[in-house]
């Protein structure tokens, strides 16, 4: 009897088998409004600890800066959300619910996490309008993919989106004409018709011109509300134009955090990095 | 329709089924009709060496699929043709019956040699067609996938997966030269004798597997074209491009890489197993590395990504090598390593970049080059 009861259990149709269930829970809660949290993370690379005992946290809709001298982590800090690389020690939450540490890289990116990388890095060979259709969402395994057709409303966000970033007359050619700053914001283009929750912005700015860092930086904060942006940057003037909280990274964790004002005033900050910057 | 829809774009493509086509209407009729001294009679020698040919092209376009659009340099593809080979010689030998030298109805002769006294596990079933047919397939796509399945997910690529796909192919070459494997050691399998009841030497069924061989490479390149511009072809171009950049797309570039890899082993299986009939052997030398490297070539001669140029690249490559080996067999192996330093040096596209480049050039003048 005990083995029909089992078997009952097997084939209740009111719930499903746990191996069944999806790993990524598509209800990203933010109800606490903390986005991502890192909590004591730590990585060493050979000896060399490239973040240490790192507690950051992101609100929903915030636009955040990260800055700090070289080798302070900041690209580590990257890796380490979007899968590229696994803490040695702590613990990274998206949301209450998805434990980013035990997530692949493209699932991080299905879960809602864009990523622009310090080089511009896009489809060299596809035409501007191809990269952003290969980037956004829509579900991406082997087969969904290989049937794809595009919709006429999928089309138009594509345009959409194009138009944010100002690429709309480039859209036929192919994205290895464009000039680096096009790219970058090809780039940026391409997060956002993956419709992230959070993006993470590294060094969105090298390489431009004036009039296109003020562009980028338009367009950045025009995205912050909807979207939670995290810039990593190096070019203090351009942080100074976007920024409204800025975290301060030295040797792996964090060493100020608070409004540009506060932290350009803090003696520590000045110590290891304005004072630095300030000098060249 | 859908026809129409694939090739629009694409010259090449219409030009190779356009003349696969009429090859394929009026080969018959030359080789069938004609009598032998008339001066247009096609001699079975030659219907079959273009069989051949068209089989080498079908192999090349799976190559280039996955070298030209995913960017994994496989060396080791000869592998998965000889295992499609090997599968429809071992129908082909089962055919045989009692015909054999020692006139044994249960086993192949090379089995009686060896003073086997049944047939191994591995034979069954090769007596029906159909199971042969789907073995043709399924071995060099199961062999694809459990290899793949192991080496994309631990995201082996660029040249260590190219090492390991020769490493593969070399292996089993040595596995397949021993006799108690079970599949003719390095004698491999011939002395066939027909295939569905139809004599292999009579010529019409010669007729009928170039007829088929062309079929095949028209379905197997118009898959590829359709993989290539589905969106999913576009994805695996991302992957050659920025393979980093499209993980963190959200793709799984493993699986992506895994499937297409499959498919094109397959497709050089589905070639294999109608080389053999053709060739009337099959033995472990096709498992060569050599081999591996010269599907390579082919299609680096005929230029990668365009899939035509893998088919142009093989018929020209190995027309070449049919006749050097026949007039000036010494110096075939310094001709080819000359093309391929000539194709590599000059035409960084092979014959289809010097087919576009030229299109280009007399369509739009010198002017339009000079921009770009």
């Amino acid at each position: 009897m005990k083995l029909l009861d089992q078997t009952r259990q097997l084939l209740r149709r009111d719930q499903v088998f746990e191996f069944l269930q999806p790993e990524i829970n598509p209800d990203l809660d933010i109800s606490h409004r903390t986005l991502l949290y890192l909590e004591g993370v730590s990585v060493s690379f050979d000896g060399f600890k490239a973040i240490n005992d790192l507690n950051l946290y992101i609100d929903a809709g915030e636009l955040r800066c990260i800055i700090g001298p070289n080798g302070a982590g900041k690209t580590t800090l990257m890796d380490i959300i979007t899968g590229r690389t696994r803490p040695d020690s702590g613990s990274v939450w998206f949301g209450q619910v998805i434990n980013l540490l035990k997530l692949s890289e493209p699932e991080i990116a299905n879960a809602g996490i864009g990523r622009k990388f310090q080089k511009p890095t896009v489809f060299e060979n596809h035409s501007v309008f191809d990269n952003l259709e290969l980037a956004m969402a829509a579900d991406k395994r082997v087969w969904p993919t290989l049937l794809a057709r595009l919709t006429a409303e999928q089309a138009d966000h594509i345009d959409q989106v194009l138009a944010t970033v100002g690429l709309l007359e480039q859209r036929q050619r192919p994205a290895r004409v464009l000039s680096h700053g096009q790219k970058q914001w090809l780039e940026i283009g391409m997060l956002l018709v993956q419709r992230p929750r959070l993006l993470l912005v590294d060094e969105p700015v090298t390489g431009m011109t004036h009039q296109e860092m003020d562009r980028t930086a338009e367009l950045l904060t025009s995205l912050a509300g909807e979207h939670t942006v995290v810039v990593v940057e190096h070019d203090m003037e351009f942080v100074r134009s976007i920024a409204r909280k800025v975290t301060v990274l030295h040797q792996g964790s964090v060493l100020a955090e608070g409004s540009m004002e506060a932290v350009q005033n803090d003696p520590r900050v000045i110590e290891v990095y304005l004072g630095e910057a300030g000098s060249c | 329709m859908i026809l129409t829809r694939l090739l629009r774009d694409d010259r090449g493509g219409q030009i190779l089924l356009g003349s696969l086509l009429v090859l394929a209407l009026l080969a018959p009729v030359l080789n069938l009709a004609l009598p032998p001294d008339h001066p247009l009679h096609l001699s079975t020698y030659t219907l079959t060496l273009l069989g051949k040919y068209l089989c080498y092209a079908l192999l090349a376009v799976a190559v280039d699929l996955v070298w030209g659009y995913l960017g994994i340099l496989s060396l080791g593809h000869g592998a998965f043709f000889a295992l499609g080979g090997y599968a429809m010689g071992m129908y082909l030998m089962r055919q045989i019956g009692d015909r054999g030298v020692y006139g044994n109805p249960e086993l192949p002769d090379f089995m009686v040699f060896l003073n086997w006294s049944e047939l191994p596990w591995y034979w069954w079933g090769f007596d029906h067609f159909g199971f042969a047919l789907l073995m043709v397939g399924l071995i060099p796509g199961l062999l694809a996938f459990v290899f793949g399945w192991f080496a994309f997910r631990s995201r082996v690529t660029g040249v260590y997966l190219s090492i390991i796909t020769q490493a593969l192919t070399y292996a089993l070459m040595l596995a397949f030269f021993r006799n108690e494997m079970g599949f003719g050691g390095n004698n491999g399998l011939t002395d066939f004798k027909d295939l569905l009841g139809f004599d292999l030497q009579a010529d019409s069924t010669r007729v009928a597997l170039f007829l088929a061989s062309a079929l095949a490479l028209a379905l197997g390149y118009l898959a590829c074209r359709a993989l290539v511009l589905s969106k999913l072809g576009r994805v695996a171009m991302a992957i050659r491009d920025a393979e980093e950049r499209t993980r963190f797309t959200g793709y799984r570039v493993d699986r992506v890489m895994l499937w297409l890899f499959t498919f094109s082993a397959v497709l050089a299986g589905i070639a294999g197993a109608l080389y053999v009939p053709q060739v009337g052997i099959i033995n472990p030398g096709e498992f060569s590395p050599l081999f591996s490297i010269e599907i390579v070539i082919w299609v680096a001669v005929g230029g990668r990504a365009t899939l035509y140029g893998a088919v142009a690249g093989a018929l020209l490559v190995n027309y070449a090598k049919t006749w050097f080996t026949g007039a000036l067999p010494e110096v075939w192996l310094y001709a080819l390593g000359a093309l391929f330093v000539v194709v590599t040096l000059f035409l960084p596209q092979g014959i289809a970049g010097l087919g576009r480049g030229l299109g280009t050039w007399t369509r739009r003048g010198r002017r339009e080059e000079a921009r770009s």
